[in-house]
């Protein structure tokens, strides 16, 4: 038995998107060690509906914990209940998104079970004599791409970086086996509760789930410009980003910086707009599938990495493209 | 209060520049400097002994050149500082460095709250943090942003998560791993410099902690790297010129053009 598990994460019952891309990566491993692919889920009164789409997209057995207190993620608590499944099934593989969730009970689970965790990785593969899991991830800024292993410690445990894999399409007729995990009260670990959530109406989504992305730099000029990003954002279905400096500089809020010290994100599109590109730029953005640079500058970092670049003044530039996306809706 | 702020030595990155025919960083001249985000990790620190009062203890774990960014963090005011380095400590991944780290902690004075920066920019795995809180069966608060209160007993923070800002509330001790919000890290002052100079700094090795040896360096590191690569910059970039009115036009037709073929414009309406 060599299975491969995810960890799927779910907000308010509802399964996030992460779990289906993370399901779409162990497929192709699962495929790979002819071994079953699981979904694991720790929440509260989900349906069974929502899980069998886990099975739609790829997983052959679901696990579901279901407790009152697995509705918000509390790191002990998740921590002890992955640390009992993996010593109950002891499965081959672990997977969990690199978001906010799986960096901080992975490398929590991996001390516990004395396995090897490697993080953000961007490629995962069946090394074919070994059947050790290959982890490929960037490193120093994305300068370089290592390749990992965990020869002698099982699990092997990864967390991937969201958006590097697309989700499976989706197959209704897909079969396979939900097991409901029965609650063990001793999992439960009070020491951190989790009081609520602040609505903050500038976060209006995540920025490393969005399949478009459009961050403003320093050649905005001003706080005021700002809104030139913030509307071609809304007319692409876009997130909003920024520079560092633009967030030091009080235009946006630190939930939207992208780079070394603020968020590395892979989106499909990736549009830099008066972003000069500095090195901790480029490493929170290089996996994006397609990265677009307006710039003055034509000698500007960002348009070194860049699909496709406009050398001139944003000012005209995106007034433009504005007024042709608006032209193009009321077509 | 005793605080525990362990921090990592990394190369100097801001002004690397890129070799474009290998993709790979030209370090010469980089110098090590403390990991940017621990010295989020070092302010919150000492703004917490500021309001609370207490000791902070600085530790890092590396090479002789190391005791530079210990001396750095005494010179921004912490208090002590302990250097960990042995040959047995060399290749250790993220698992062993944990647990290393951890096993000085649990012979200094007792510990209320260790404080972490997110990840370093150099590994830029963020596992110590999380790995240090299991090692020595505390609580875990990662991504913090903001500390709201804090008592002798418990500390209510909040975390930014991908749906926006989430308020906890941990007993102590537990572990913190901080972002760039949380503070605005401070200079070292002349006479914190002064003390960093003079300052005699403890160097541990493995003898010194009471360990299990099959669990330090390379030989205790569950995880191998087998192969290092330099990404080629392999995207072809298409630039046009936008000067005046027509070519601001025009590039932009072709931009839309772009982004159609590659089905990035959002789906409209009558479509």
């Amino acid at each position: 038995m060599k299975d491969v598990w995810t960890l799927s994460e779910q907000h308010a019952g509802k399964l996030k998107e992460v779990s289906y891309e993370l399901l779409a990566r162990g497929r192709a491993l699962a495929d790979t060690l002819a071994s079953n692919l699981c979904a694991i889920v720790l929440g509260n009164n989900m349906c069974e509906q929502e899980l069998q789409t886990l099975i739609h997209h790829g997983a052959d057995i679901v696990y579901y914990v279901q407790a009152p207190c697995l509705e918000e993620m509390v790191c002990e608590t998740h921590a002890n209940v992955l640390e009992a499944l993996i010593k109950r099934y002891a499965p081959h593989i672990v997977l969990s998104a690199a978001t906010t969730m799986g960096r901080s009970v992975l490398p929590y689970v991996a001390v516990k079970v004395h396995t090897g965790l490697t993080a953000d990785c961007t490629d995962l593969a069946i090394e074919e004599e070994t059947e050790n899991l290959l982890q490929t991830r960037p490193a120093i800024g994305g300068n370089i791409l290592a390749t990992i292993k965990t020869p002698h410690h099982r699990p092997q445990m990864a967390t991937v970086r969201p958006k590097s894999f697309r989700k499976l399409q989706i197959d209704t007729a897909r079969t396979g086996t939900i097991v409901n995990v029965e609650w063990n009260p001793a999992w439960y670990d009070g020491r951190v509760q989790v009081l609520g959530i602040r609505e903050e109406s500038d976060v209006d989504g995540a920025l490393e789930e969005a399949d478009i992305v459009i961050s403003g730099g320093r050649g905005l000029k001003k706080r005021d410009n700002f809104h030139l990003i913030e509307t071609l954002a809304h007319s692409m279905g876009a997130q909003v980003g920024a520079s560092r400096d633009a967030v030091d500089r009080g235009w946006k809020s630190y939930p939207h910086q992208v780079g070394l010290s603020g968020k590395t994100i892979s989106p499909k599109l990736y549009m830099g707009i008066g972003i000069s590109g500095a090195v901790q730029h480029l490493a929170g953005i290089k996996t994006s599938e397609c990265i677009v640079a307006i710039n003055s500058d034509e000698h500007a970092n960002l348009i070194q990495v860049a699909d496709f670049a406009v050398v001139g003044d944003l000012f005209a530039i995106v007034p433009e493209l504005l007024r042709r996306l608006a032209e193009m809706d009321g077509e | 209060m005793h605080i525990v702020v362990p921090i990592k030595q990394v190369p100097e990155t801001s002004n690397v520049q890129m070799d474009k025919e290998s993709g790979t960083m030209i370090r010469s001249g980089s110098d090590a400097i403390v990991n940017p985000l621990d010295l989020y990790a070092l302010e919150t620190a000492l703004q917490i002994k500021e309001r609370h009062g207490g000791k902070i203890t600085v530790i890092t774990m590396g090479p002789a050149k190391a005791i530079k960014v210990l001396k750095e963090a005494i010179a921004m005011g912490c208090d002590e500082a302990l250097h960990l380095s042995d040959r047995a400590f060399g290749g250790a991944d993220t698992w062993a460095t944990s647990y290393t780290i951890s096993k000085a902690i649990e012979k200094l004075d007792k510990v209320d709250l260790i404080i972490a920066g997110e990840r370093a920019t150099d590994g830029d795995t963020g596992q110590v943090g999380p790995g240090l809180a299991s090692w020595l069966g505390m609580s875990l608060v990662t991504y913090t942003s903001h500390i709201e209160e804090i008592t002798d007993s418990y500390l209510v923070a909040e975390r930014l998560l991908e749906e926006g800002y989430v308020k906890v509330k941990a007993n102590l001790p537990t572990v913190l791993t901080v972002v760039k919000e949380i503070a605005i890290p401070r200079l070292p002052t002349l006479k914190g410099k002064k003390r960093a100079m003079k300052m005699e700094i403890p160097l541990w090795g493995a003898k010194e902690l009471a360990c299990d040896p099959n669990n330090l360096g390379l030989q205790g590191s569950p995880t191998r790297v087998v192969r290092i690569e330099s990404p080629k910059l392999t995207r072809t970039c298409t630039v046009v010129r936008a000067t005046d009115e027509a070519s601001t036009h025009e590039a932009v037709d072709q931009l839309l053009q772009f982004l159609a073929d590659k089905n990035l414009l959002p789906r409209r309406k009558d479509q």
